[in-house]
């Protein structure tokens, strides 16, 4: 079976679907079978990896005391 | 983040009956994200605090018909958003046509080489992108780079920052933010592709300054 390679500018709008693993296997090969041979995209992909770990950490704020107070407080009206 | 569903029902049992201490638990547990979501939709801080209080208030209202057959968390942002959407004085464009008539890469086309080169569409010599350095918890170049995806993810476009906060800020796995936001998994890939690439470009960008 014969695979049409695949470009850079082809690859990078895949990542996300690679990293979810819904390429259908076809696409998934060609898409392993480029980055064996290429660096940069092999580069692009840790970048992607690297930006969505980055994401992950950002800090969800802490809850302002005063907003806490007012949901308590709703919750005493309730009740 | 880390809650068995049986220490969940118990709460909600508890706040059946009233037990303060018990609601508190659930505020602390889920307010924040709850929070971080709504923003995505108003435009100020105030009024996301707004639509929060309303959902714990339509959670207390409607606390005894719960049955837990879905998570306390899918109910909370369900109604959540919900009221956002309603509040939102930003126009609403329709998704799927907003995610439809965008065309263009998530890559400036000028990295990559002419129809016309020996290798159309690899990277230009100059353009090849390189790893981005390793940044240990808490390393100064760990946290400006946090620093920096927050302040990207604050300017993405409404559906794009909406969902890159759901699934990568706060974990929630694709069946549910399609679920959550009424979109197709299509749709909601291509948001995610393209929120995360811009912040992706945006750290590439600072590493190849600073490093």
């Amino acid at each position: 079976m014969t695979t049409e390679p695949m470009n850079c500018n082809e690859l990078v709008e895949l990542v996300t679907a690679y990293l979810e693993g819904s390429l259908d296997l076809e696409q998934r090969a060609r898409f392993d079978v480029h980055l064996l041979e290429c660096d940069g995209c092999e580069n692009y992909l840790q970048q992607f990896r690297a930006t969505v770990s980055t994401v992950g950490k950002v800090p969800i704020e802490d809850l302002d005391p005063g907003f806490r107070n007012r949901l308590l407080d709703a919750f005493r009206d309730w009740r | 983040m880390t809650r068995t569903a049986g220490n969940e029902a118990a709460l909600v049992a508890a706040l059946k009956d009233g037990d303060e201490s018990a609601f508190a638990e659930l505020v602390d547990l889920h307010t924040p994200a709850m929070l971080r979501v709504a923003r995505g939709y108003v435009p100020s801080r105030e009024i996301a605090e707004e639509v929060v209080q309303e959902t714990w208030i339509a959670l207390l209202k409607g606390v005894g018909s719960f049955e837990g057959r879905s998570s306390l968390r899918t109910w909370l942002f369900t109604v959540l958003i919900n009221i956002a959407k309603r509040r939102g004085v930003r126009e609403r464009r329709d998704l799927d046509m907003a995610v439809v008539a965008y065309t263009g890469g998530t890559v400036d086309p000028a990295r990559f080489r002419d129809a016309d080169d020996r290798y159309p569409g690899h990277w230009r010599p100059t353009e090849v992108p390189s790893a981005f350095p390793d940044t240990p918890e808490g390393s100064v170049l760990g946290d400006e780079l946090i620093t920096l995806a927050r302040r990207e993810l604050d300017k993405l476009p409404e559906r794009q920052r909406v969902v890159v906060t759901m699934r990568d800020m706060l974990g929630l796995d694709s069946a549910e933010v399609c679920d959550l936001l009424d979109i197709s998994v299509a749709n909601q890939r291509v948001l995610l592709h393209r929120g995360r690439a811009a912040v992706r470009q945006v750290l590439e960008d600072y590493l190849r300054e600073t490093t």
